[in-house]
């Protein structure tokens, strides 16, 4: 009987997913229709549809796979993705973006992200970490080996830069860490460095902060040895003193993006010109939108990158809230569908995979979503399936081939 | 609990669930937010995003003069505009445009500053662009992604300097004159009248601009065909007819000698109406159109003969002789003279008065006269005796109410009203003394505090001509406008008047100091004047009237030449060609360039009328 439905289960998700991934193609298409055709944009619909069949082959070719192998090939994949950072930051080259950065490794014409690569790399290794113990974490410091683990990768992709990669990398770290069991309250205290930068901008407010965390160390003080307190402490001072050079030595096209994220209006031609062009053309799709390929925000080129990042804002403005509720609800399926997953498999390291990629799409639908109407700051992040993007959209296609086949495998 | 027990993972993954729950309808309220609750806002944003409103200029309306010729028209010309972009699209946009229509990188930048203070508006990059500049330019239509080239009316002034200061010019709207509540409803980059009737009846000429509403994108480029596109059709600007008489006006631009500064007046007696205004040195009001080249505007402002400066309404001027005629109209007024009274006193070419000698200025003297005569021969002698008589208070009384220190009214935006003491104190106010009863031997020969504009002195002119009453002078015959100024009058008796134009007819009779600008078929009366200008050579004045022979005066003309020193040998056959011309172009007698007495002695052509008795 339970079998029965985890098969059901494999075929609502692997449809969603399917279905999102057509609509991408959909999508990108009309990306391409502009009023004044754009070479960049014209037919990449087509190599994006090539890139799917070559996610689903991948998809289905991964799904064949024995659990045991995967197990067994988690390390070596991690240490090659991790060296393949290395060599990206040396060789890499901006892929036809801004300048400066390095994400892209080219092959003899061939070009992929190894970010893409590590980020399952990183939660097979994760999960081969951590899969191991029957119990929770009983201490903070047992946190500290899975954030080394996932803190090499999250670097060296920050090092690009690439912020929102980065992200994604937290995302699979607190996915992974709360399926392997550790307590909320510490998993807030690790994030809480994190917190203690945004907020040192004010220094009243930041002193007020710590004041709360020190009551909140005084409330845990059981369940906490004391070296973790003070390092809990110590992190974030550290992270308070250390904002403002950070600050500094961001690019000026990040800080601008989190400034206009607080007030786009302070350049609207410039830097906050995406965010309220994005704005604009989701607001004025309404209840209906106006219509496949019918965008004028989009026709008339109004939204930058409006096939990869923005691809939301061109659903947004031409089906409307109604296209909007259809993709954010086939995301919830699809998140949903993986929660399940994991909470119907005994194997913790099948659990552990399944939600470090959860928490991967996660991170990346809501960011992605959420820039494009000023819900959070904008960071170059693709939308899962959706967005034009090979590397990504193969390997998000083989994450949910692992996902399906190790929790197959580690069914109760 | 074990992690791998079932319960325990129902519990994370419920937590799971929650946290999704939780971000997906985060999202979603946002979503509904702005695409339900307010998407009507962002709609309109969208739509003013991609719509972009483009004025349609109004054909401004045309001017004609008295008889239906065009003084000023509209012919087609062709803008280069740019549309609305981000200001780096818009400078580089520029640079590329600049060496095809010949702008300097001064002109770039003063282009972009416009750009930024307006940055939704249309940019006018060249109005008015020459052919070869627009092919250039449209050929690389690529290069130029919000290129927009838009017909505009040229304006175009046909007779160009002859009309320049009844006409004025064009120019692109100031700042300030946003500001003031005559423009209002004007946008930044409108043309507007600067001067003369193009400023006067701006508000008739302008017409409203349509409108046209075109798509562009992000980058300002017009897309497609207008598709969807509204537009609101402009509404021409009226027409007007001017009382001017343009083969009158041209003919004093052709007579007045053009090394010469002063300015000629002509006025209907019928009503009022101007024939004629003419300054001279004058310019091209052509070279204003599509906006006037900034050494161009250099040359004209700096020129010491200041070509914009209008002098038949903005210069002043000592009326000198012309205003006995003043002097004696309040003496006659007032009854304190007679018109054949001769004055007890004879000149001898001087008199004293108080401590100090008063000349005339014929050293020889002029003896005993009266009125008629004292006219035609100016002699000053009288003429201080009369205004001992009618006295300071009640010279300046009856100058004041008469409005020697008023503006004429005429319809141009700038006059000068003439500047006369308002009452006795004026002396003290201004000068600091009292004013002597001396002061009004000075007054009553046109010296002293006095000088009137040369139009002003024409209305003064054309009551005398008429029964002393005198409209205001007009430029505009239709549409008919309401002036505010009413019409004013001397007061003064049928017999009075007739004795004062009996002194004037006998200035240019045989023996009068304007004889030599006697006319072949008219009768001609005026008044010499000599306008006292130390240190340097004084102004010369002609105020005079001219009719058919037996009939009373139907043109009014004041001239007056500066640094012209004599007013019979300068500024008199001015005045005489001008009536003249006027008069043989009204009655039908072929124009001849040789028309005054005194050409026909030069010419060695006989002047039969010069014996002609019964001009005495």
């Amino acid at each position: 009987m339970p079998r029965l439905s985890v098969v059901v289960g494999d075929r609502l998700l692997v449809g969603a997913v399917l279905l999102l991934s057509l609509l991408g193609v959909a999508l990108i298409y009309s990306a391409g229709v502009l009023n004044v055709p754009s070479p960049v944009t014209r037919d990449i619909w087509q190599r994006q549809l090539l890139w799917l069949f070559l996610g689903l082959s991948a998809f289905v070719l991964v799904s064949k796979v024995p659990s045991r192998w995967i197990e067994w090939a988690a390390l070596p994949a991690y240490v090659l993705s991790i060296l393949l950072l290395f060599a990206t930051l040396v060789v890499g080259t901006g892929g036809g973006t801004a300048a400066g950065i390095k994400s892209w490794i080219g092959v003899g014409g061939f070009r992929f992200q190894p970010s893409e690569v590590a980020k399952l790399a990183t939660v097979l290794a994760l999960a081969r970490l951590m899969g191991g113990r029957k119990d929770p974490p009983q201490a903070l410091r047992e946190l500290l080996a899975p954030a080394a683990l996932v803190g090499l990768p999250l670097a060296l992709v920050v090092l690009q830069p690439d912020l929102g990669t980065g992200l994604a990398f937290v995302g699979i770290l607190f996915a992974a860490l709360y399926w392997g069991g550790a307590p909320v309250p510490f998993l807030l205290l690790m994030a809480s460095p994190g917190l203690a930068l945004i907020l040192s901008y004010d220094t009243r407010i930041w002193s007020g902060y710590i004041v709360v965390l020190t009551v909140c160390l005084y409330f845990l003080r059981y369940r906490l040895y004391l070296v973790e307190s003070v390092g809990v402490v110590l992190a974030n001072l550290a992270a308070g003193t250390i904002a403002r050079p950070l600050w500094n030595s961001l690019a000026e096209y990040q800080r601008n993006r989190i400034l206009v994220f607080l007030d786009p209006s302070l350049d609207p031609r410039g830097a906050g010109w995406q965010i309220i062009q994005s704005k604009v053309a989701i607001g004025s799709g309404g209840l209906f939108g106006k219509g496949f390929t019918m965008g004028t925000q989009k026709r008339l080129d109004f939204v930058p990158e409006q096939h990869t990042d923005f691809i939301f804002s061109v659903l947004g403005e031409e089906l409307g809230f109604l296209g909007t509720v259809l993709v954010l609800g086939l995301f919830t399926l699809v998140l949903f569908r993986m929660v399940r997953l994991a909470e119907e498999s005994s194997d913790p390291f099948a659990g552990l995979i399944v939600f470090g990629i959860f928490g991967a799409w996660l991170t990346h639908v809501f960011i992605n979503v959420g820039m494009t109407i000023g819900l959070v700051p904008i960071t170059g992040i693709p939308l899962p399936f959706l967005s034009y993007g090979g590397s990504f959209l193969l390997m998000s296609w083989v994450s949910l081939g692992v996902a399906l086949r190790v929790a197959r495998e580690g069914e109760a | 609990m074990r992690l791998d027990h079932p319960l325990s993972r129902r519990q994370r993954a419920q937590g799971a669930r929650w946290a999704v729950a939780l971000l997906m309808g985060l999202l979603g309220v946002a979503f509904f937010r702005a695409q339900v609750v307010r998407s009507s806002a962002w709609a309109l944003q969208s739509d003013s995003n991609r719509l972009r409103a483009l004025p349609l200029p109004a054909p401004r309306g045309a001017i004609f003069d008295r008889r239906g010729r065009v003084l000023a028209d509209n012919v087609p010309g062709y803008s280069v505009l740019l549309l609305p972009a981000p200001r780096d699209s818009v400078a580089a946009t520029l640079r590329r445009m600049a060496p095809h229509l010949g702008l300097s990188e001064a002109g770039v930048e003063a282009l972009l500053e416009r750009f930024r203070s307006n940055p939704r508006q249309p940019l006018v990059v060249k109005a008015h662009a020459a052919f070869p500049e627009l092919s250039a330019v449209e050929e690389r239509r690529l290069e130029f992604p919000s290129l927009y080239v838009e017909m505009r009316p040229r304006r175009r002034y046909v007779a160009g300097a002859a009309t320049a200061h009844v006409l004025g010019y064009l120019g692109e709207i100031t700042s300030a004159e946003l500001e003031s509540p005559n423009f209002r409803g004007y946008e930044r980059g409108a043309v507007v009248g600067k001067d003369g009737v193009e400023r006067q009846y701006e508000n008739l000429l302008q017409g409203v601009a349509g409108v046209r509403y075109v798509e562009v994108d992000a980058l300002g480029r017009i897309v497609g065909s207008f598709r969807g596109t509204s537009r609101v059709p402009p509404r021409p600007g009226h027409d007007l007819v001017l009382n001017l008489d343009l083969d009158l006006q041209e003919w004093i631009h052709h007579i007045f000698p053009d090394s010469m500064r002063g300015a000629v007046v002509a006025l209907n007696v019928e009503d009022g109406g101007i024939l004629a205004l003419y300054s001279s040195p004058t310019y091209d009001p052509n070279a204003f159109v599509g906006g006037i080249s900034p050494e161009n505007w250099r040359a004209l402002s700096e020129d010491p003969g200041q070509p914009l400066f209008n002098r038949a309404v903005l210069g002043r001027y000592p009326p000198g002789s012309t205003w006995k005629l003043a002097t004696a109209a309040i003496g006659l007024e007032l009854g304190v003279v007679s018109p054949e009274e001769f004055m007890p006193i004879p000149c001898t070419g001087a008199m004293s008065f108080g401590n100090r000698t008063w000349r005339c200025w014929a050293p020889e003297g002029h003896g005993f006269q009266n009125l008629v005569g004292a006219v035609r021969h100016s002699c000053d002698v009288y003429f201080y005796q009369l205004g001992l008589r009618i006295g300071l208070e009640r010279l300046i009384h009856e100058a004041t109410a008469v409005g020697f220190n008023q503006p004429c009214g005429v319809d141009l935006p700038a006059e000068r009203a003439g500047e006369f003491p308002t009452d006795v104190s004026w002396w003290q106010r201004t000068f600091g003394y009292r004013a002597t009863e001396g002061e009004v031997l000075s007054l009553a020969i046109g010296q002293g505090p006095n000088s009137q504009t040369p139009l002003k002195m024409a209305q003064f002119y054309v009551a005398l001509a008429r029964d002393g009453t005198a409209p205001p002078p007009r430029l505009l015959r239709s549409p008919a406008v309401p002036l505010p100024h009413s019409e004013w009058s001397l007061r003064l008796s049928p017999r009075a008047l007739e004795a004062l134009r009996k002194g004037l007819r006998a200035v240019v009779a045989p023996g009068g100091t304007a004889h030599l600008a006697s006319l072949e078929h008219w009768d001609l009366l005026g008044k010499t004047g000599t306008s006292q200008n130390p240190p340097h050579p004084d102004h010369a004045w002609f105020a005079g009237m001219a009719g058919p022979p037996g009939r009373p005066p139907e043109i009014v003309v004041v001239a007056i030449v500066e640094f012209g020193e004599s007013g019979s040998r300068t500024a008199a056959p001015l005045v005489a060609k001008t009536a003249d011309y006027y008069l043989r172009r009204k009655y039908g007698i072929p124009v001849d360039t040789i028309q005054t007495l005194g050409e026909h002695l030069r010419a060695g052509r006989p002047a039969p009328w010069a014996s002609r008795p019964g001009q005495g």
